[in-house]
């Protein structure tokens, strides 16, 4: 995994970009994510079914990953099994 | 990464919302994202190698900046306003290109180059009809879009802004969806300048409606601020010195739906903003300090720290009205000396950067230094609480006999004075001391203006000797470029050899 790139789900249309990479298996659903489309993985497991929002940031407890909604879907985002969280905008004011 | 990706989230959240306003057409997320799906389409199939825009701000700008990103083509938008003969210097480092805008000036200035060459009109109707022989995003050299600089001190730089670059300061600075669906952004500044590029991609990415005013002019500043209800916009000083202009002088087109007002580009005189922040008590005022090889804003001042220094008693607190305020949460900066050495706050420096959004990159050579920092070549110095000051262009530092003089500390004296209306210092020879100072001095309109031997004792009581200038020039005013940047390079011409 590295900045950039992009993640696919294996269950649902959510697709995310890597801000910061860290180490370990990203899932969605509870089905790990890959750059090129996984083969249909079913339906999300329910412990990872809240969904994802679009643009919205997601890191874990740690604040070593954060990743970032560019489609959304029904599964809902994890590491290593553990859920992430969404990030809290602390928004700066516009300067265009 | 490509900041096509921008417009696509835009439109997956609302591809029937209307993102963009101008000429009288209303375009939605949607058409502009299958605008510019189309002008990838048609750009893939050619043989260009950039595509430029040779125009004042149009639909076609966000179209050929997305539909370049999309075909993996670098966007180039040129100065229009530049004299044919520069221009066409330009044109031959970019040929062959896909130009859009003024085609017969473009053929007629390099016929050898092998341009494709559209008017906006045909662009955008051939970009509308291609939509749907969009394939797939190109990843080409990863460049997003080159610009070049405004070469006041010598031939055009072309800086290169990466997509790593422009997206990597649009999430850094911009939150998604974050803009209500009221809400508008006036963008005035050309399509030529980072500023423009800066405020297309922010104002997308915060689905913040855009209100494209062509080519600035107050009047019809204030008119689209009232018509389309407009809650944002970027200025630089000399476009809001005439928009106060005009309202003091009786236009009272209704501003309530204005919220902020971002300014940057320039040196912004503290009686102006004092002025702006009167007259307008209910918007928030930003300070927004870039450079185009940052991919814009690495520092500002907020609204609040705006309405504190205004009412401060603390003198430390009410100088920050003339800083840039602090640096952005995703970028690093730091005052160096000379020697490349890191120096304390209150010392003056040159300002290097460090960040993602921060490219450094020419098309001839990189700036950064091994550790990925970018001498800005602006000096200035850091306060106790991290503000940022600047102090003009490293390179206008007068040396005296071996001293070193900012031009802006004697302007700023200067500028204090009631009869004043402007004025630049800049290095000039001297038999003495090989460089010695010189100032051009502008007087307000029916003030008493001062003499030769008065101005020199304004600085000499305020400032060591060595910043008494040697020669003076009375003028009616100074020479600035359509940014509001000082021409000194014209300035220096005006003092004796």
């Amino acid at each position: 995994m590295k900045a950039g790139i992009r993640l696919k789900s294996a269950v649902c249309d959510t697709e995310v970009m890597v801000i910061r990479a860290a180490e370990g298996v990203v899932a969605c659903g509870g089905k790990p994510m890959a750059e090129d489309k996984p083969a249909d993985g079913g339906s999300p497991d329910p412990e990872f079914a809240a969904g994802t929002l679009l643009g919205k940031r997601y890191i874990d407890a740690d604040d070593t990953i954060e990743l970032l909604c560019v489609k959304p879907g029904d599964g809902s985002l994890s590491l290593d099994g553990v859920a992430l969280t969404t990030k809290d905008a602390k928004p700066l004011p516009s300067s265009d | 990464m490509n900041i096509s990706l921008i417009l696509e989230m835009a439109a997956e959240a609302g591809a029937d919302r209307v993102g963009l306003v101008c000429d009288g057409r209303r375009w939605t997320y949607g058409e502009l994202l299958r605008a510019a799906r189309g002008a990838a389409a048609r750009l893939a199939d050619s043989d260009c190698t950039f595509v430029a825009l040779l125009d004042e701000s149009s639909e076609a700008a966000p179209i050929a900046l997305f539909g370049a990103a999309l075909a993996g083509i670098p966007y180039v938008p040129l100065n229009y306003r530049l004299a044919d003969e520069d221009l066409a210097g330009l044109l031959a480092r970019i040929a062959p290109a896909c130009l859009i805008g003024d085609a017969a000036r473009a053929q007629r200035l390099d016929p050898e180059g092998g341009h494709t060459c559209l008017d906006r009109g045909a662009f955008t109707a051939a970009a509308e009809a291609a939509a749907d022989s969009f394939d797939a995003a190109q990843e080409g050299e990863d460049i997003a879009a080159q610009i070049f600089t405004s070469g006041t001190t010598g031939t055009p730089k072309a800086a290169l802004l990466r997509h790593a670059n422009l997206l990597g300061y649009i999430l850094g600075t911009v939150e998604f969806l974050s803009a209500a669906e009221t809400d508008a952004q006036l963008v005035c500044v050309p399509p030529y300048h980072i500023a423009g590029i800066s405020a297309l991609l922010s104002s997308i990415y915060a689905m913040r409606r855009i209100v494209m005013l062509p080519a600035f002019e107050p009047d019809e500043w204030l008119r689209l601020a009232a018509d389309e209800q407009v809650s944002n916009a970027f200025l630089v000083p000399t476009m809001l010195a005439r928009i106060i202009e005009r309202m003091d002088a009786g236009n009272t087109a209704d501003l309530s739906s204005l919220r902020a007002i971002a300014y940057g580009g320039g040196r912004m005189p503290v009686e102006l903003i004092e002025r702006a922040l009167t007259l307008l008590p209910d918007t928030d005022f930003t300070n927004a300090y870039g450079l185009t090889e940052t991919s814009s804003t690495i520092a500002l001042l907020g609204p609040e720290d705006h309405r504190l220094a205004l009412t401060s008693d603390d003198p430390a607190v009410r100088a920050r009205l003339g800083s840039v305020g602090r640096p952005l949460p995703t970028v690093e900066i730091e005052i160096r000396d000379d020697d490349g050495r890191a120096l304390p706050a209150g010392e003056r420096g040159e300002i290097y950067v460090r960040g993602e959004q921060v490219s450094g990159e020419y098309r001839e050579r990189s700036a950064l230094d091994a550790d990925g920092w970018f001498p800005t070549r602006d000096a200035g110095w850091l306060d106790d609480d991290g503000y940022l000051f600047l102090a003009g262009r490293a390179d206008d530092v007068i040396v005296r006999g071996g001293e070193n003089i900012s031009p802006g500390e004697i302007e700023d004296v200067l500028m204090a004075h009631p009869a004043i209306a402007d004025a630049a210092a800049v290095g000039v020879p001297s038999a003495e001391w090989g460089e010695a100072v010189g100032i051009a001095v502008a007087f307000k309109p029916q003030q008493q203006a001062l003499n030769e031997d008065e101005l020199r004792e304004l600085i000499r009581k305020r400032l060591p000797s060595s910043r008494v200038p040697e020669q003076i020039r009375l003028r009616d005013a100074l020479p600035y470029n359509e940014m509001g940047k000082l021409l000194r390079r014209e300035v220096r011409t005006w003092f004796d050899e």
